[in-house]
């Protein structure tokens, strides 16, 4: 058996370990060998642990071995393309194990607990079981947005709907049998009420409904209340579970009301929780690692937050409460799209010839119909005939932080070629053509000319700037912000309507021939 | 001085230190660092282990930690592995 002492240093060595992966994080190069760093701080803390008590492994290697098997299979399985449902679905694990965790020390600790003092347990219990049942119940909400089974109105395939009725069922069962099995007293009451609330709300096919900030407001009190009883009964574990499915309401609410366009600030905000979950439960078992290691996943989610928010000129407060649509002032779609020219691909390899430089914009239709490859070839096509291509990147194209680079890095496009928006802004004048691929209010030039427009001051990539722009786009519907876009009516403007993947083939196919 | 106002410390400095490494990241990498951070939050997998390996504690406790386990390890194992995928694109070579 380690002593404490040694386990501890072994902790304090993992937190540097920790540190210095996101460290490496900051450049391609070293990013490989920081996640590896991170691999081996998680493996000695783990390792530590289980060599400082003896321990009835059975239960040990059960837990590790589901877990180990599901999350192998989920990592090596999943598309590129998926990654945001993926990350979406994992920041739930995280603040569910902490729920437990929770959960668990309070029915281990009920001895000491009678005694009077322990503040600091109790408080950390009431938070991680707030927090990580937000996480928790949010994240899957998330994830069933990103999935396209949560809060849609069209048909689902039979999987979704497993999923989606499954999840659903579940969780009202779960809660009137725990009301059935532990007595129903008014506590295990208020549990099976929220988990049969939670569970309706999954089945809504809005993402807003009347009532809905009442009921966003009274689940956040009543679990702060819940939270104050527990820390005085400490003793009353259903206290507990009725918070945590009070504080499941609230995560639903609030994640449910999220827009689409919001989808990487929810995201970026649930990775924040989830870290944030693991800190209060080191306050809850005294651990110092859980609480560095969770401060940093909290400052990491807390700053790609603020990014996302500066990137789509809206604060914090605006993306959980505002909402982000249509008003009476956006001008018709008939209108404003009179002036539209449709093209076709050998036109494009007309317009394309002799030609010096091309910006590719690329946005969440390129990742929708996997034309990530085809880009590339396209890419190199041109840079074959001596043009210099570049990628256009908004910090808010795709559904997360990040995601186009990932998809482009998929594809082999060299990181170099990929241009953060301030950087290929004031160059856009020198673009002869700009190959907008499934994006939409991201060159929307509404945002810098129209105060009156949902998404005005957004910063934009200057699309409309080049001398030839083409928008490869399945139709004219209007992008997340919901309002017209008049860069695809603008005089420089071709639209070259089709799938993405499809319609750079074709226009590959053309470049060839022509 | 006494161990909250130690964890407390801890956790201002540990919130500071995020803030100074994270905000180096580019954005280019910002996916992986969300499911590499996301890997990380798995630590709550050390106080799962705690408790469900102790001897001699109530049964419920321990089916908790177990499933609270079993959680973590998706995160842990889940997260690293996808990261890596991801951040071996980004080194390969033409």
């Amino acid at each position: 058996m380690l002593s404490q002492n040694t386990v501890n240093i072994v902790y304090l060595i993992a937190a540097v370990l920790f540190i210095l992966d996101l460290k490496w994080m900051a450049h391609p190069r070293t990013a490989v060998r920081g996640n590896l760093t991170g691999a081996l701080a998680m493996g000695l803390a783990i390792l530590a642990t289980l060599l400082s008590q003896k321990q009835e492994w059975s239960y040990i290697l059960l837990g590790v071995a589901v877990g180990s098997v599901i999350g192998a299979v989920a990592a090596l399985k999943v598309k590129m393309t998926s990654m945001p449902e993926m990350v979406g679905l994992f920041n739930g694990f995280g603040g569910g194990a902490s729920i437990l965790v929770a959960g668990s020390a309070l029915i281990a600790a009920q001895q000491a607990l009678s005694q009077p003092g322990q503040m600091q347990m109790k408080v950390a219990t009431v938070a991680s079981g707030i927090i990580g049942s937000v996480t928790f119940f949010g994240s899957y909400v998330a994830f069933g947005k990103l999935a396209e089974l949560l809060a849609v109105k069209w048909k689902l395939t039979p999987w979704q709907k497993v999923i989606k009725y499954g999840v659903s069922l579940a969780t009202a069962v779960g809660g009137v049998w725990y009301a059935v099995a532990a007595g129903l007293g008014s506590w295990t009451l208020v549990t099976a009420g929220a988990a049969i609330v939670v569970a309706a709300l999954l089945l809504l096919k809005k993402d807003r409904f009347p009532g809905m900030d009442a009921l966003k407001i009274a689940s956040g009190v009543v679990a702060i209340g819940l939270g104050v009883l527990l820390v005085v009964h400490p003793e009353n574990i259903e206290l507990f579970w009725a918070l945590v499915m009070v504080s499941g309401v609230l995560g639903v609410i609030l994640t449910i009301s999220i827009g689409g366009a919001d989808m990487p600030v929810v995201i970026a905000l649930l990775n924040s929780y989830s870290g944030l979950a693991a800190t209060a439960t080191g306050f809850v078992i005294n651990n110092t690692v859980l609480i560095i290691a969770g401060s940093l996943v909290g400052a990491s989610g807390i700053i790609l937050t603020q990014i996302m928010c500066k990137a789509m000129n809206r604060s914090l407060t605006n993306v959980l409460f505002g909402t982000m649509g249509p008003t009476s002032e956006t001008p018709d779609a008939d209108e404003v799209y009179r002036t539209v020219k449709s093209t076709s691909a050998e036109e494009l390899a007309m317009v394309m010839d002799g030609i010096q430089r091309v910006v590719i914009v690329p946005g969440y239709g390129m990742a929708v119909a996997q034309a990530q490859h085809a880009v590339r070839d396209l890419a190199n096509l041109l840079e074959s005939r001596g043009i210099t291509v570049e990628f256009a990147i908004h910090p808010v194209a795709g559904r997360m932080p990040g995601h186009m680079n990932v998809l482009l890095a998929e594809a082999n496009v060299p990181y170099e070629k990929l241009k953060e928006m301030d950087e290929i802004n004031p160059t856009m004048e020198q673009a002869d053509v700009v190959i907008v691929i499934g994006a939409n209010d991201v060159v929307n030039p509404v945002a810098r000319t129209d105060p009156k427009s949902p998404i005005a001051g957004m910063p934009i990539i200057d699309a409309d700037k080049a001398r030839t722009v083409v928008v490869i786009k399945r139709s004219l519907s209007p992008g997340f912000a919901g309002i017209p876009n008049p860069l695809f009516a603008a005089d420089n403007t071709l639209m070259y309507f089709g799938d993405a993947k499809k319609a750079v083939i074709d226009l590959i196919a053309a470049l060839k021939e022509y | 001085m006494t161990d909250l106002v130690m964890l407390l410390t801890v956790f201002v400095l540990a919130i500071f230190v995020g803030f100074e490494v994270i905000t180096k990241v580019p954005p280019t990498l910002h996916t992986p660092l969300m499911s590499g951070s996301n890997a990380i939050s798995g630590i709550t997998i050390i106080g799962a282990l705690v408790l469900a390996g102790a001897i001699g504690e109530p049964k419920l406790s321990k089916i908790l930690a177990t499933v609270a386990v079993a959680f973590a390890a998706i995160n842990v194992v889940g997260g690293f592995l996808v990261t890596h995928r991801m951040l071996e694109m980004f080194q390969k070579k033409k």
